[in-house]
């Protein structure tokens, strides 16, 4: 188990530091007095746990494919950006573009998130990413979502409706899975509203389950309500918008 | 295929095929090299017919031809001559109408605009300073892409950056909008010739990862292929917030084009349509960029340079000085006439400004604030030849990026039609029938011809200029001289008229 004190670190030293200590073989790293220090965990490929204590700036979990990483508190924007692989918790709220362009790994937060969440999320084979919130997010949550699940809980607010709106605009593949209802008029045009099947229950269930556990939340309590699954119109949104040059 | 004709819309063929019916042996050569199914056999009648609709103009069969029977012409206006409405507009209001849809196209802008680099002329030595005869004399066109700080620190390191053999490079083209082996014909040339291509944003097949040390990785707003490993492959990183044949648009892979190989290397599935956001949605400032850049050199440990391509549009400069200033370490600017796979052919013909006036407009507000060293500029959009290429140097470019170039090497006849996925020489397709036509061992010999055969002209003319080294050279626009341009458009180039 490796100790960092960030007080007061620039985010290249920290991030050096953080890479020394997986180089030279620790897989338990704490991170104390973390103060938006950009880029922790960026590209790291080994399977380590870090725990920050603090609140760790935006693009926490950049390219990263593997570490577990855990955050005792908020977290900014651009966390799991392009993120191909591993686990980020984050008990509290999160900022905008979470999960940008990701590929694979779980991204589970408490509280509520900002814009854009999982824009560009994609999927690939094995490649799944998993991102469940368990507050609500800003607009244009899932914007050109091409793959993965999308999980938004909405626990804590009174509003029976979900409402956030733009949900899934441009979105062309993947799932999102709002529990309760979704106010039609906030869909985005290129998404619809389907029921939701035993088989896509069946996929997330041990992400949910996980999801609980590792932020004390009571699982029962998740599953006993009705959940909306958005999926995309079509995998080819804008096909008929243009035409090929050769047809005459 | 639709190819019943519709009356009301009717929109005349844009070439004309004649094959010469007693030259014509029957061998249906064209019948099968044609790929957008112009030409067919009727056997009863032992007769080629062509369906004159679906040439494409791509020459394909010409070339095939044994015996010289087809010539393929373009078609005179069909439609009464009028000075305002020609038959592009009269055709593009019809289409538009019958399709709802707006035209894509392929390669670079094809209107009649300006081009500059035909108004620049070259100097020469004469008597007072000799010129050099590079064939006996040492010249240098070696040149390095990344940053040079302005001072360095006792023990400091260089920053990183690439050297190139010559000042060439092959700008970025997809795999996924180029078929497997175009991109293998380019990386075999560019390894031989000692400099770069650049992946484009599609990600690399795995079995491209033997040309790491000759590959620029391009990381674009849709991240398509863009994983850690893949970061590292690369020699440098370039972020691509925009390009020259579609400045502010994202990128537009369609379905058709996405095959099991593509799906592999951009890591979506088959047939989906891959679609690159307009923004990069972490990118909003030059602050953000600055985080991307920032995160890009954390990932790869500061190993390599960081390169930032924009499409030359109207505040070029201003814009390229908060790259500069943004930690980038090199900036790739790519003016209006750059091909592409595939673009909105109204946002093709009409955004976006000439790279002469960019890439001078960038160097003088660089050199203005004393940050030109601090970055190198790669300059693409349109580079016909040697003699643009170093008029782009004297210009104030590092280096030149080709494309369009390059794919008129493996075969291309600048057809358009790369958006179909239907290229009949085998180099924009994923059809496998098709991509054979490109012969790799053949390709890449006269691509890395073509590297020599320019570089070889660049040392003509250095020689000429006596100057020996690329390096002095750049941005050193004494050395040019503009004919029939307007003061303002000198002043900006920062050319003297010819005379002068
Ligand atoms: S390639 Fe020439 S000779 Fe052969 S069938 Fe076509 S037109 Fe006739
Ligand atoms: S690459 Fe092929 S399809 Fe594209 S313009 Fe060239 S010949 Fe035509």
């Amino acid at each position: 188990m490796k100790t960092i004190d960030a007080n007061k670190l620039y985010y290249k030293i920290l991030n050096d530091q953080i890479h020394d200590a997986v180089d030279s073989g620790y897989r338990n790293i704490a991170i104390n007095n973390v103060y938006g220090q950009y880029y922790i965990g960026d590209g790291l490929m080994q399977p380590v746990k870090i725990d920050i204590n603090g609140i760790p700036g935006n693009d926490l979990g950049i390219f990263m494919d593997g570490p577990s990483i855990y955050v005792h508190g908020d977290a900014q924007d651009g966390i799991g950006n392009t993120m191909s692989g591993g686990k980020i918790v984050i008990d509290g709220n999160a900022g905008d573009v979470l999960g940008y362009s990701m590929r694979g790994g779980r991204i589970y937060v408490r509280g509520n998130v900002g814009y854009r969440t999982c824009i560009h999320m994609k999927s690939y084979k094995d490649d799944f990413p998993i991102v469940i919130i368990g507050g609500r997010t800003g607009e244009f949550a899932g914007e050109y979502m091409a793959g993965g699940v999308l999980v938004i809980l909405d626990l804590f607010s009174e509003i029976n409706t979900y409402d956030c709106n733009f949900i899934g605009a441009g979105m062309h593949g993947g799932i999102i899975i709002v529990r309760g209802k979704v106010n039609s008029d906030s869909l985005g045009r290129e998404v619809k509203v389907t029921s939701l099947l035993q088989e896509d229950l069946l996929q997330i269930k041990e992400y949910l389950f996980e999801y609980c556990q590792e932020l004390n939340i009571n699982y029962n309590n998740v599953m006993k309500s009705r959940f909306t699954k958005i999926i995309s119109a079509t995998n080819r949104p804008y096909k008929n918008l243009y035409i090929d040059g050769f047809l005459h | 295929m639709k190819w019943f004709k519709k009356v009301h819309h009717y929109l005349p063929p844009d070439f004309i095929l004649e094959r010469a019916d007693d030259l014509c042996i029957r061998c249906k050569a064209c019948v099968t090299q044609c790929s957008f199914d112009a030409n067919f056999y009727d056997q009863k009648r032992n007769f080629i017919y062509t369906l004159q609709q679906n040439c494409v103009g791509c020459n394909r069969c010409v070339a095939y031809c044994p015996t010289e029977a087809i010539v393929v012409k373009n078609r005179p206006n069909p439609f009464r001559e009028h000075s305002h409405w020609g038959a592009y507009y009269i055709s593009g209001i019809k289409r538009r109408a019958y399709y709802g849809g707006t035209p894509v196209k392929s390669m670079g802008n094809d209107r009649p605009f300006p081009i500059y680099w035909d108004k620049l002329l070259l100097n020469a030595s004469q008597v007072t300073n000799p010129s050099i005869d590079p064939l006996r004399e040492p010249m240098e066109l070696r040149t390095y892409i990344g940053r040079r700080p302005k001072y360095l620190k006792k023990g400091e390191a260089l920053p990183p950056s690439i050297m190139l053999q010559t000042p060439i490079m092959i700008g970025a083209m997809s795999y996924g909008a180029l078929s497997f082996n175009s991109v293998e014909s380019i990386g075999r040339a560019v390894t031989m010739a000692g400099t770069f291509f650049n992946s484009g944003e599609g990600g690399l097949s795995r079995d491209h990862y033997k040309f790491s040390k000759h590959v620029i990785v391009q990381v674009a707003s849709g991240r398509f292929g863009v994983h850690k490993e893949y970061l590292d492959i690369g020699s440098a990183i370039e972020i691509k917030i925009g390009q020259g044949a579609k400045p502010g648009i994202g990128g537009h892979l369609p379905g058709e084009k996405v095959s099991e190989s593509i799906s592999q290397a951009r890591m979506i599935p088959k047939g989906t349509d891959a679609l690159s956001p307009a923004p990069h949605h972490d990118i909003y400032s030059i602050e953000d960029l600055r985080q991307l850049i920032y995160a890009l050199k954390e990932a790869t440990r500061y190993s390599k340079p960081v390169i930032v391509k924009i499409a030359a549009v109207h505040n070029v400069a201003a814009i390229a000085s908060g790259i500069a200033r943004s930690g980038a370490d090199a900036i790739s600017i790519d003016g209006f006439k750059g091909g592409t796979g595939a673009a909105p052919e109204i946002i093709r013909n009409h955004v976006g400004i000439p790279i002469e006036l960019a890439l001078a407009a960038v160097d003088t507000r660089l050199r203005q604030e004393g940050i030109r060293n601090e970055v190198s500029i790669i300059a693409s959009g349109g580079i016909r030849g040697s003699a643009d290429a170093i008029k782009a140097i004297a210009l104030g470019a590092d280096a030149v990026y080709i494309g369009t170039a390059a794919l008129i090497t493996l075969g291309c006849t600048l057809c358009q039609q790369c958006h179909t996925g239907r290229c009949a020489w085998g180099i924009t397709t994923q059809d496998p029938f098709l991509s054979k036509r490109v012969n790799p061992d053949i390709m890449s010999e006269h691509l890395y011809n073509l590297f020599n055969v320019w570089s070889l002209e660049l040392k003509e003319i250095m020689g000429a200029m006596g100057v020996n080294s690329i390096e002095s050279l750049r941005g050193n626009r004494l050395h040019l001289r503009g004919v029939g341009l307007s003061d303002r458009d000198l002043e900006i180039l920062g050319v003297l008229p010819a005379g002068e």
